[in-house]
């Protein structure tokens, strides 16, 4: 963090800011691996890799061709670079597809036979691997209800789902949570109807490499007027060295019904860069809502940029009922480089897609990241909330989309992208695309701090409180709302991040 | 890095149907030119910066016939006091123009100064063109450079008693003009320029504009009202410290019309406005993309583009904000803003901000929608009729472009426009 530390800051940026930042992107706290044996896929990919990743699952035919399917594809297209990220060339090859602890060679039945090694690992990591109530043992309890609140788990360490909590309970509410693999074998109906329905196979490069190397991942279901009892979460867990993380989630909300979804992630500190390409599916029917909330804190690198992980993600949720709802929630700490952007499909009439973004970039990392929101259906709406941070030399991008299609009448959107730069040798950068084809639809897009909401402005002047202090009281309360969606596993991060006020940022 | 086939062929086939002009002083710069072309290959449909704006009409071999419009109404300018500098088609009209001396201000033809050894205009042409090849690519401004058959090289040392006005007549319908200007403002100088009329079926129009220490220039320009006609226009401008640029561009109909400002300031305190007002209808389409770089300390920027849609026209907004390492105190704005007056109307846009310095207040927005109803409301529970109500907002909408120009009657002229263009309506 020397970085930061001899960073003139510029006047109006509080010292709390400063110093919330610096914790953030200061020593990687998750940066230990654990020893424990693994077994390798050969390096490299081709068909062969490809088979074995399915056999490893042991998955059906039709999805080992689907995969098949997807290799051929992705053979044929190139890595974009239309990002505003450099690293260096990735050697496909030259790395791991599979990777997993000997112990889960034959699938533990129950979270009682998990190797102790792993569940230490977990409970190192603040996500105990047992159905207490989750508030047990973690910081920041205090605060929670008395009755504390049950959160389902999905651990996914390297190439395999260790284990999954609450099954059962989870089962009695007829709600179906479990890692993809299990999915293909228990639950061949929904993963073929629903997989590849969002994010193609040929979506995009990583997408389709995901689709053709995916090892695992979590499935969710949440049946018709099904209110999901607890949340639910997926701790992804890099260890193996060289080796890709290549997961895969796909979220099903059935009419009526709601869920909120967790996921967080860390890796250790490495001096070789690490590849992670993940595909998230969300498919909202009539009236159904979830809410997706990650703290993505991979390995960043050191300050001079070695090591780190390569995060690229493809993350999209489909809104296809009437008055669907989606709400995107990420806090971006981690990863050296970032290229992400959650997006919503509007299909459903009256449906809606949120947006809500703070990234933070320090040191060499680079992130591009944003959100697409394609306005299919009548009177949709969304609204895109994005701030970034950027401080030592990184880069922060915002990059997004909001598209109106002709019959997307009286739709509405509203974008608010803030940045702000801490240090001179940095850089924040605005990319939006705007593609509006109807007049009865309203879109609005800023880029200015100083337009925060003018009637809650007007509240807290009206009762006294000069605009700085007014700004600075709306912008935290967003950041907080965002925040206190996460579960406590993250509490740590969130109180870091609560700190962090965005006045004299800039657009 | 090899071109991809399409567009090898497609510049092989353009660059084959023009000549390369002698050249005189400027030869090395129009040689230099060519190769930037064949380097950059043409703009295809492929290209990022042209997503929105298809540039295959611009960039093929002959141009499309556009009928010359006889619109009944006195050239925009014609009641100004001002120096006179008409091209036909492309092509300087000395009868149609007037004397080209003026004080404070020195008026060439580029064929005139290609006879010369040396020439200031020689250290310009095709110079700022060059830089503002990266980092976006503008092949059509180098083949521009290349090829252009005229233009005039104005050379501002005073202040000149009235402005000069860059009359473009279109009389064939097949005309395929390509015209470069070089305007140097020295230091303490300030001149007004204006411009107006279709120019030719297909134009391409480049100005390179170099403004000294302390200097001014004001640039209004009115692209005439032939709707069959298309064009591509580049502006690049490199203002030294404390000078002043403001540019506004009025686009009435034309079926294809792009129109580029690279503006660099690379002096402390340096002032730009881009500003632009276009209404259209049906096949309409429009293009407005700017790329302002702040390179130095204290600088202001400010771009303000509205567009009124209509008949299922389109309008296309591209603007950057850069704002380099260092670039400190800078003050860039931006706003795009389109009223679309129907469902079929579309409005395009990517407003970007690329910032490497932390003390700096940069800001765009960009809205796009309808006529506010309860604007609307409240005019028609006073009486005003809806047509009426409706012309008044459109008028109220546009002029807050109009606004950044600093000579009230230029102003004025350009609201007459605008009104006759609403009252075309009913």
């Amino acid at each position: 963090m020397a970085a930061l530390d001899q960073t003139q800051v510029k006047e109006g940026v509080d010292q709390e800011t400063v110093d919330a930042v610096r914790e953030v992107g200061g020593a990687y706290k998750y940066g230990w691996e654990t020893d424990i044996e693994m077994e390798y896929a050969p390096k490299g990919v081709n068909p062969d890799i490809v088979r074995l990743i399915s056999e490893k699952n042991e998955e059906p035919e039709w999805m080992t061709e689907w995969r098949l399917k997807a290799f051929e594809r992705w053979e044929q297209m190139d890595e974009p670079k239309w990002a505003m990220v450099s690293y260096p060339e990735i050697d496909f090859q030259d790395q791991y597809y599979y990777a997993r602890p000997k112990s889960m060679e034959t699938k533990p039945k129950s979270l009682d036979e998990v190797d102790p090694k792993l569940l230490a690992t977990y409970e190192k990591l603040g996500i105990p691997l047992k159905e207490q109530m989750i508030l047990a043992g973690v910081e920041g309890a205090g605060n929670a209800p008395e009755e504390g609140r049950k959160v389902a788990v999905d651990a996914v360490f390297d190439s395999v789902s260790v284990g999954t909590t609450f099954q059962k309970e989870l089962k009695e509410a007829g709600v179906i949570f479990c890692s993809i693999s299990e999915a293909i074998r228990e639950h061949p109906e929904l993963v073929k109807k629903y997989l590849g329905s969002v994010v193609p196979v040929s979506d995009n490069f990583y997408a389709t490499l995901n689709s053709a190397v995916f090892s695992d991942g979590s499935f969710v279901y949440v049946p018709p007027g099904v209110r999901c009892p607890m949340e639910l979460s997926t701790y992804f867990r890099i260890n193996a060295e060289n080796t890709g993380q290549f997961e895969r989630t796909l979220i099903i909300a059935d009419k009526g019904s709601y869920v909120s979804y967790l996921e967080g992630c860390t890796a250790p500190q490495r001096d070789t860069a690490q590849l992670h390409a993940a595909v998230v599916e969300i498919i909202i029917e009539e009236d159904a809502e979830v809410k997706y909330s990650t703290v993505q804190n991979w390995y960043p690198g050191d300050e001079n940029g070695k090591g780190g992980i390569y995060n690229f993600v493809t993350k999209r949720a489909d809104c296809r009922g009437d008055r669907a709802k989606v709400m995107w929630t990420q806090v971006e700490t981690g990863s050296a480089v970032t290229w992400k952007y959650p997006s919503c499909i509007l299909r459903g009439d009256e449906s809606q897609g949120e947006f809500y973004s703070i990234a933070i970039a320090n040191n060499m990392q680079q992130a591009d990241t944003g959100t697409k929101m394609v306005h299919l259906g009548k009177n949709t709406k969304s609204r895109i909330v994005s701030k970034g941070i950027s401080a030592g030399k990184a880069q922060n991008t915002y990059r997004g989309l909001v598209s109106m299609h002709p019959k997307a009448k009286n739709s509405r959107n509203y974008t608010q992208c803030d940045s702000l730069l801490i240090g001179d040798k940095c850089g924040a950068h605005t990319v939006p695309y705007i593609e509006v084809k109807n007049n009865s639809s309203r879109v609005e897009h800023e880029a200015t701090t100083s337009k925060v909401d003018d009637d809650q402005l007007f509240y807290c002047r009206q009762r006294g409180m000069d605009e700085e202090e007014a700004v600075a009281l709306v912008v935290n309360g967003f950041c907080k709302d965002v925040l206190q969606a996460l579960p406590m596993e993250f509490a740590m991060e969130a109180q870091q991040l609560v700190a962090i006020s965005l006045e004299g940022s800039v657009g | 890095m090899a071109l991809p086939e399409v567009k090898q062929s497609a510049t092989e086939a353009r660059l084959s149907a023009l000549t390369l002009p002698e050249g005189g002083c400027l030869k090395a710069a129009r040689h230099a030119a060519l190769s930037r072309v064949q380097t950059m290959g043409l703009p295809s449909r492929r290209d990022e910066y042209w997503k929105y704006t298809k540039p295959d009409t611009l960039v093929q071999a002959e141009a499309s016939k556009a009928a010359v419009f006889e619109t009944g109404e006195a050239p925009m300018f014609d009641g100004f006091d001002r120096l006179k500098v008409v091209f036909v088609d492309g092509v300087f009209d000395a009868e149609a123009s007037d004397d080209l001396s003026l004080e404070g201000i020195s008026i060439e033809r580029i064929a005139d100064i290609c006879e010369k050894d040396i020439h200031w205009a020689k250290d310009l042409y095709g110079v700022l063109e060059a830089r503002g090849q990266t980092p976006v690519e503008r092949p059509l401004a180098a083949l521009n450079t290349a090829f252009a058959t005229d233009g005039v090289v104005i050379h501002v040392t005073g202040t000149p008693s009235k402005p000069v006005n860059l009359v473009y007549r279109h009389a064939d319908e097949k005309s395929d003009a390509i015209l470069h200007h070089v305007i140097k403002v020295d230091s303490g100088a300030s001149a007004t320029i204006l411009e107006n009329g279709p120019a030719a079926a297909r134009f391409n129009k480049c100005m390179e504009i170099d403004v000294a220490d302390g200097g001014a220039l004001h640039l209004v320009r009115a692209q005439g009202r032939d709707h069959e006609r298309r064009a591509a226009t580049h502006l690049f401008a490199r203002l030294g410290s404390e000078s002043v640029f403001k540019s506004f561009t009025l686009t009435v109909n034309g079926v294809l019309t792009r129109n580029e400002a690279v503006v660099e300031l690379t002096g402390d305190d340096a002032v730009a406005h881009i500003a632009g007002a276009c209404v259209g209808d049906g096949d309409f389409h429009h293009d407005d993309t700017v790329f302002i770089t702040h390179d130095a300390v204290n600088c202001e920027s400010r771009q303000v583009f509205k567009k009124v849609l209509r008949n299922g026209a389109t309008g296309v907004f591209q603007g950057k904000i850069l704002v380099k390492e260092g670039a400190q105190k800078t003050d860039g704005y931006q706003i795009s803003q389109s009223l679309l007056l129907d469902d079929d109307s579309q409005f395009l846009a990517k407003p970007e901000l690329e910032i490497y310095a932390d003390d700096v207040a940069c800001s765009h927005g960009s809205t796009s929608g309808a006529i506010d109803e309860e604007g609307l409301f409240y005019l028609r529970s006073r009486g005003v009729p809806k047509a009426e109500a409706t012309d008044l907002m459109t008028l109220a909408f546009l002029a807050e472009a109009v606004d950044e120009i600093e000579d009230a009657e230029v102003a004025a002229a350009i609201i007459g426009r605008l009104e006759g263009w609403l009252a075309r309506r009913h």
